[in-house]
Parts: structure tokens; sequence; C-alpha cells
């Protein structure tokens, strides 16, 4: 089985108002923070495992659905996944 | 006139509209978002709420119902279209009007009257109004920021697409007056073509004075006059 970590981030033009609250608060409590984005982490596991398909799908669902690209971008990655073996 | 409101899981604002067009005369329908439409209408609003819980992004799952591929092809074809609020999201989202709604600037969910300018009453959904008229809306959301690349909001000027922009009690489109941090003070705008209309304030609260105001009132009133006014073109 395959694995898509994926990463929705909003572009770098658009400004990040619960970044900037969390990174005026990181600095208040004396980090040396330089910035903050805040976005959204997603777990996709494929039924599939080709994975040239896997890849063309996850682009497909990260264009149409996942992201809005006028505001975000995304990155993912793709591997695969053991099941875990049960314990006896 | 057939007005179709379209009701999605999470739609909070449907019967708010249903009431406030039945005070103006009209005899709207209900429709649910699974079903496709099953006759002709001449106006069709998406209502404000939060359709499937704003997840992901808020109108982002909606834009994919059913009835939604209805709603663009009835755009495509010149149909009117009214998204209010969450309505004006799954707009953004599914493309039928540029840009996107992100959250508040202030971080605050803000519901309050609100005045704005109207920008444009050469359309059906505002001759009624009066070019530059100062009116009291309220909204009511967490997420109305909207937001533009520069070519974007240049081709929104240039082609008037700016309907209404959120203003001060005294008319002035302003920081002051702009209650989530919209680019240009951006209140609702409308499509190149003019028959698909997003905005994030809400009339349809405001067309009785019982309960505090009537400047919503003139906007659905402007679609019945126009849609009129069609039928006697037409015949």
């Amino acid at each position: 089985m395959l694995k898509a970590q994926i990463t929705v981030t909003l572009k770098q033009s658009i400004l990040d108002p619960q970044g900037s609250a969390v990174e005026k608060s990181l600095r208040s409590m004396g980090y040396p923070i330089e910035a903050v984005r805040i976005g959204k982490f997603m777990e996709v596991r494929l039924a599939e495992d080709n994975v040239a398909k896997a890849n063309e799908i996850v682009q497909e669902i990260c264009h149409k659905l996942l992201s809005n690209p006028v505001i975000e971008t995304y990155h993912y990655t793709l591997e695969q996944e053991h099941q875990k073996e049960v314990e006896a | 006139m057939r007005i179709g409101i379209i009701r999605f899981p999470g739609s909070n604002c449907e019967v708010d509209v249903y009431h406030a067009l039945r005070v103006l005369g009209e005899e709207p329908e209900l429709l649910w978002h699974q079903d496709p439409l099953a006759r002709s209408y001449d106006l069709l609003v998406l209502p404000g709420g939060f359709s499937y819980g704003d997840y992901l992004r808020c109108g982002a799952i909606a834009r994919f119902s059913r009835a939604m591929e209805d709603v663009i092809r009835f755009a495509g074809q010149g149909g009117w279209v009214l998204g209010i609020c969450n309505g004006f999201q799954m707009l953004t989202e599914c493309g039928l009007l540029p840009g996107a709604l992100l959250r508040n600037a202030s971080l605050h969910f803000r519901c309050a009257p609100q005045y704005l300018r109207v920008e444009r009453t050469d359309l059906p959904f505002t001759t009624l109004y009066d070019p530059g008229e100062l009116i009291q809306i309220p909204v009511n959301h967490g997420e109305g920021n909207y937001v533009i690349d520069a070519a974007g909001l240049r081709e929104l000027e240039a082609n008037s697409q700016i309907v209404f922009r959120y203003a001060t009690a005294d008319g002035k489109v302003s920081a002051a007056g702009n209650p989530n941090g919209s680019i240009a003070n951006i209140a609702g705008i409308v499509n190149q073509q003019g028959n698909v209309l997003g905005m994030m304030p809400h009339p349809e609260r405001v067309v009785e004075k019982i309960i505090g105001g009537i400047d919503g009132a003139p906007l659905f009133v402007s679609l019945v006059k126009a849609w009129e006014r069609s039928v006697r073109h037409g015949s």
C-alpha cells in the first residue's frame, strides 16, 4: 500500500494571520523566531500500488480538492506502507 | 419567478433567505444539494452557513455536490446565481468567481451590522440601489477576507466587477470600515457576464423593519423586477 503525506500551505504572497499571531507569541516567549507559517498536513493511504499512477492521483486530488491553487501550494512524499505484523 | 435555494449539510441561512423572499411576495423552493435540478429556475441562491462543517476550506467540499454541477451549468447559460457568505465561498471555490476568502485578518469572527457602498447599480441584482448609496447589511463570518492577486484585482476594477465595498458610517471606503481585511474593501463581486454575484454580507437578514432594517430588500426586489422585465420583453 502507498501512503502520501501531503502538506498544504498558503502561498508566500498570501498573508497568514494565524502564523503571524503564533510568531508574535513565540517571540514574546523569548524564542529567536524569524517567521511562522501555518498549514495543513494530510495523510492519504491509496488503494493503488503503482507508484506512477499514485503520483498522478495525488497531484490530481491536491489540485482539485485538497488545496486551492489560488491561495495555496502543496508538496508531498509518497512511500510504501508495510502492514505491521500482528503480534501473537 | 422560480427561485431555488440550495441547502447543504451545514447550511444555516437557507430558511432566512426563504423567509425574506416570501416576505417580498415570492414563493421560493428549498432544494437538496444531492438532487439534480428537477426543473428550470430563474434564480438560484447558495445560502450562508457552514457547509460540511467548513472542513478543509469553506465551501470546498460543497462545491463538488450534485446540485453544484447544475449551478455551474446554469450560470454558464446566463442564469442568475446569488451566493451569500458560505455561498460566496462556494462560488470562488468552483471558479465561477475569481479570488478566494481567507481567515479574517483580525482572526476574530465578525457578527455585526456593516456599512457597504454600492458600486454597481446596472446589474439585475442592484438596479433599485442608487450609485454610491450607503447601505447597512450585517456580516457574520470568520473567513471573509477576500484575496486576489494584483493582476486579478486590476481586472476586477477594469471590468467594474466590484459590487459592494465595506465602508464606514460616513461612507468612506477605508481600513476603518473594513471588518475582515479584504483587499480593496471588497464585500461582493460579480462575474464578467454580470449574472453571478457573491457577497459576504447577509441581505436576507434585513428585509423587515421589525428585525432591524430593510437595506437588503432592494437586492431581491431588483431581481424580481429584472425578471418581470425579461418576461415582458420575451413575450
